[in-house]
């Protein structure tokens, strides 16, 4: 079917991206395995669709397609959570180095020209 | 008694130079933190006799406010510090009774208040809005207070130190009361008076802001 052939093109194109990623240093070695596997379960999911129907009655669940798309919601939210809490690090880090600056470069005040 | 004045602004240009100068006969020293104003915020109120620390990127009040206490006591050797508005909410005339717990070893921490009198003209809708936020802030930190989102305060040096913002934004109002919780600094209200002006109304919070800090709030708590 077309679906399965763009898919699998797909996640080989993904694959190669990690693996570009992970030679120029920009991805750890657990995340470079963790990605490769991840898509090579995709592919496997979608070449071989029964393949879930095996994990869905070992699990209790109804259909293979539920279990993947179950799995996937479980990974996109903690992918999310991840995300989340990176970005509030980040701030964090944001406004430590501006506060920094600001205190090292501080102005004294200017004789009120007032007074 | 080295009395420091911390006012966190963010495009105040307007108003900031009269705030600084009314400041000034009350305190030792005023330090303003520019919170990445596009306009001519910091200039003049450096101009007004004030320190200016600048924010290059705006963090938010509750950073800015951060800034200016960790400068005060750092570099200033503040005895007490005081927070203060830029945006001429606050009366200077207060300083002395805000600070007044403080000189006499009552308290560590003080609070202005607007419900304790009847001075300030809190308009209906915003007025229902802060005692839903008192409410609040009694659960999360335990502290029986009449208004919890009050940026007049007073701290002694030591308090100070021991006061950590990390609300960025808005709930630093909520963590404060929270850290005045956690190291059970003696804490006490004292009425203050906010003038409401069309202006203030404009450029302050919105009353419907109050959902977000709330957000805001517990996102930061849970995780820290």
């Amino acid at each position: 079917m077309l679906i399965q052939i763009l898919l699998v093109a797909f996640s080989v194109f993904v694959i190669w991206r990690v693996v570009l990623r992970f030679k120029n240093k920009e991805l750890s070695l657990p995340w470079f395995i963790f990605w490769t596997l991840f898509w090579i379960a995709v592919i496997v999911v979608v070449v071989l669709p029964q393949t879930t129907e095996v994990v869905a009655s070992w699990l209790g669940v109804g259909r293979g397609v539920d279990v993947a798309i179950y799995v996937s919601i479980v990974i996109l939210f903690y992918l999310v959570f991840r995300i989340f809490i990176k970005i509030q690090g980040i701030e964090k880090n944001i406004t430590d180095l501006t506060r920094g600056k600001a205190i090292r470069e501080a102005e004294v005040p200017k004789k009120d020209e007032r007074e | 008694m080295k009395i420091v004045a911390v006012i966190p602004a963010y495009n105040e240009e307007k108003n900031i130079e009269r705030v600084v100068r009314e400041l000034r006969p009350h305190v030792s020293e005023v330090v303003l933190v520019d919170d990445g104003s596009s306009d001519a915020t910091g200039e003049r109120a450096n101009r007004a006799g004030a320190w200016v620390l600048t924010h290059a990127i705006n963090r938010g009040q509750g950073a800015a406010l951060a800034t200016g206490m960790k400068f005060a006591v750092d570099n200033l050797n503040a005895d007490i510090i005081i927070n203060y508005d830029a945006d001429g909410q606050h009366s200077s005339e207060e300083i002395d009774a805000i600070v007044k717990p403080i000189m006499i070893g009552r308290a560590d921490v003080v609070l202005g208040s607007r419900f304790l009198n009847n001075n300030s003209n809190v308009p209906f809708f915003r007025k229902i809005v802060l005692k839903a936020g008192i409410i609040f802030s009694r659960i999360t930190s335990g502290l029986k207070i009449t208004d919890t989102h009050n940026g007049f305060r007073a701290f002694t040096g030591e308090a100070a130190k021991k006061i950590r913002i990390t609300q960025d934004r808005m709930a630093h109002a909520s963590e404060i009361l929270d850290e005045i919780g956690r190291n059970n600094l003696r804490y006490v209200e004292v009425p203050v008076t906010i003038r409401y002006t069309k202006e203030s109304m404009e450029k302050g919070q919105s009353s419907l802001n109050s959902v977000r800090i709330v957000w805001e709030y517990f996102s930061g708590k849970l995780f820290k």
